[in-house]
């Protein structure tokens, strides 16, 4: 056995050593594409970086994966940094990398465009999930930082505008570590003492990273999860967070927010004038429209045409008095004529007028003969004439037969 | 009734009045007692902007407490 032998252990444990050694690669940033890249369950990433030429292997364990803000993706190009060191075992040196960038944009730009794309496609931003800010609150929260120009800027507003309502201010960090689950934190406690009718959640302009907060999944759940309505209001203008894709409404600053937020009280007076006019109007109309229809009904039975009305009945009833008065005297005058006909025959069979011929009648006893059967001779016997009576004897009786029977 | 009716709900009647109203169908006696109530509604809301007085608070561990914002 020669003397200068080493186990395998050996030279991988001296290389471990020399490599350590050195200052370089004691701390080293290498650019590479990601390739073989697997994030273990153990939670370490394993990966191989890689130019035209050549591979490193590389590894990143878990403890420093917390403070990467984008998931490692095959073919992307990044700027590593770590140590280079022997995996013994393996017999392989490799990368341990404690940091990782993108290379060219940054790293928070690619986790923003993860975060925004995953979410989406999630339903995160979908319009049918958005609420309707109520017109008129009664009590308003602000999830922010309760110092700092935003929460001024959101109460001097509202109180300007709209007083009628509550401001209640729930505190949250809003940027630094642990910021993001703060407002979430918050978020879900105005929800759940439930006695506000929005919710205005947002912090003034800054870096990306100062608004980072904003941009994390943690925030982006709280807001969807809100029962009450979310108003987003991060940054300036230009800033677009993830938080603003998913809340009700996005605001483009704390100012803009607290006016979308409630209305102007001269708004609201001008808006209370105008259904006063409303109901002004309304009933001058339905009164106006009245006194048209009164009018129009008032024309139909004009005085005129009343009397003529009357007029016409009245000739009407004086013809038909007339007609009647015609009839009744021309009955009269028939009855009349009928009645000296009657009289004329009646006085026709008058004895009187019979006697005035030379006729008599006989009487006995106060009765009247008729044959001389009734007659004895001797009786007395009296005579009616026309001027007169006689009173005489019957001497005689003789039968005869005066006509055939 | 007048002394309980909320801001939110006397804006509504407001509103309402002002739709019946609008409807030429309304029986004239029923309009003049909506056009009564519509002025007393519009003085209630009127009055509740004239009045209102906005509590501001912030929420902490004891509840809620008095806010002022710092001034600059």
């Amino acid at each position: 056995m020669k003397t200068n032998t080493l186990t395998v252990s050996q030279v991988n444990t001296y290389l471990k050593g020399l490599i350590e050694d050195d200052v370089i690669m004691s701390s080293v940033w290498v650019k590479g594409e990601i390739s073989n890249f697997k994030h273990h369950s153990s939670g370490h990433m394993y990966m191989t970086l890689k130019d035209s030429d050549s591979v490193l292997k590389a590894v990143m364990f878990k403890g420093n994966t917390f403070k990467l803000r984008f998931m490692p993706e095959d073919g992307m190009v990044v700027l590593a940094h770590g140590r280079i060191s022997v995996y013994e075992q393996g017999g392989q040196y490799q990368l341990y990398i404690d940091g990782l960038e993108p290379d060219g944009v940054g790293a928070l730009y690619i986790a923003y465009e993860q975060l925004k794309n995953r979410l989406e496609a999630e339903g995160y931003f979908s319009l049918e999930h958005k609420k309707e800010i109520p017109q008129l609150p009664k009590k308003i929260a602000v999830v922010t930082s309760p110092t700092g120009a935003a929460v001024r800027d959101i109460i001097n507003v509202i109180s300007r505008r709209y007083p009628l309502c509550d401001i209640c201010v729930y505190p949250a960090l809003v940027q630094g570590s642990g910021a993001a689950q703060d407002i979430a934190r918050a978020i879900s406690e105005v929800n759940k003492i439930g006695d506000c009718d929005t919710i205005i959640c947002g912090r003034g302009g800054g870096s990306l990273e100062d608004l980072w907060a904003f941009n994390e999944e943690v925030v982006a759940k709280a807001i969807y999860n809100s029962d009450i309505p979310v108003i987003s209001a991060v940054g300036h203008e230009t800033d677009y967070t993830i938080a603003d894709f998913v809340a009700d409404l996005r605001a483009p600053t704390p100012s803009a927010a607290a006016e979308l937020a409630v209305i102007s009280v001269l708004d609201l007076k001008g808006y209370i004038s105008g259904v006063q006019r409303r109901i002004n109007f309304g009933c001058k109309k339905m009164i106006d429209d009245k006194i048209m229809a009164l009018k129009s009904v008032c024309g139909k039975i004009s005085v005129q045409g009343v009397l003529n009305g009357y007029n016409q009945k009245r000739m009407y009833i004086d013809s038909v008095l007339k007609d009647i008065e015609g009839l009744v005297s021309e009955k009269l005058l028939g009855l009349r004529e009928n009645l000296s006909v009657s009289l004329a025959k009646l006085h026709a069979l008058s004895p009187i007028a019979v006697m005035a011929r030379g006729y008599a009648a006989i009487f006995k006893d106060e009765k009247i003969v008729k044959s001389i059967d009734d007659i004895n001779e001797g009786d007395n016997i009296k005579l009616y004439l026309k001027d007169g009576a006689l009173y005489t004897n019957v001497t005689k009786k003789e039968r005869k037969q005066w006509q055939k029977k | 009734m007048a002394e309980k009716v909320t801001f939110e709900n006397a804006l509504k009647r407001l509103e309402e009045i002002a739709e019946k109203l609008e409807n030429p169908a309304e029986e004239l006696d029923n309009a003049v007692k909506l056009y009564e109530e519509g002025v007393k509604l519009a003085a209630i809301c009127n009055k509740y902007i004239d009045e209102a007085e906005q509590k501001i608070t912030i929420l902490s561990k004891s509840g809620e407490q008095n806010f002022v914002p710092e001034e600059e």
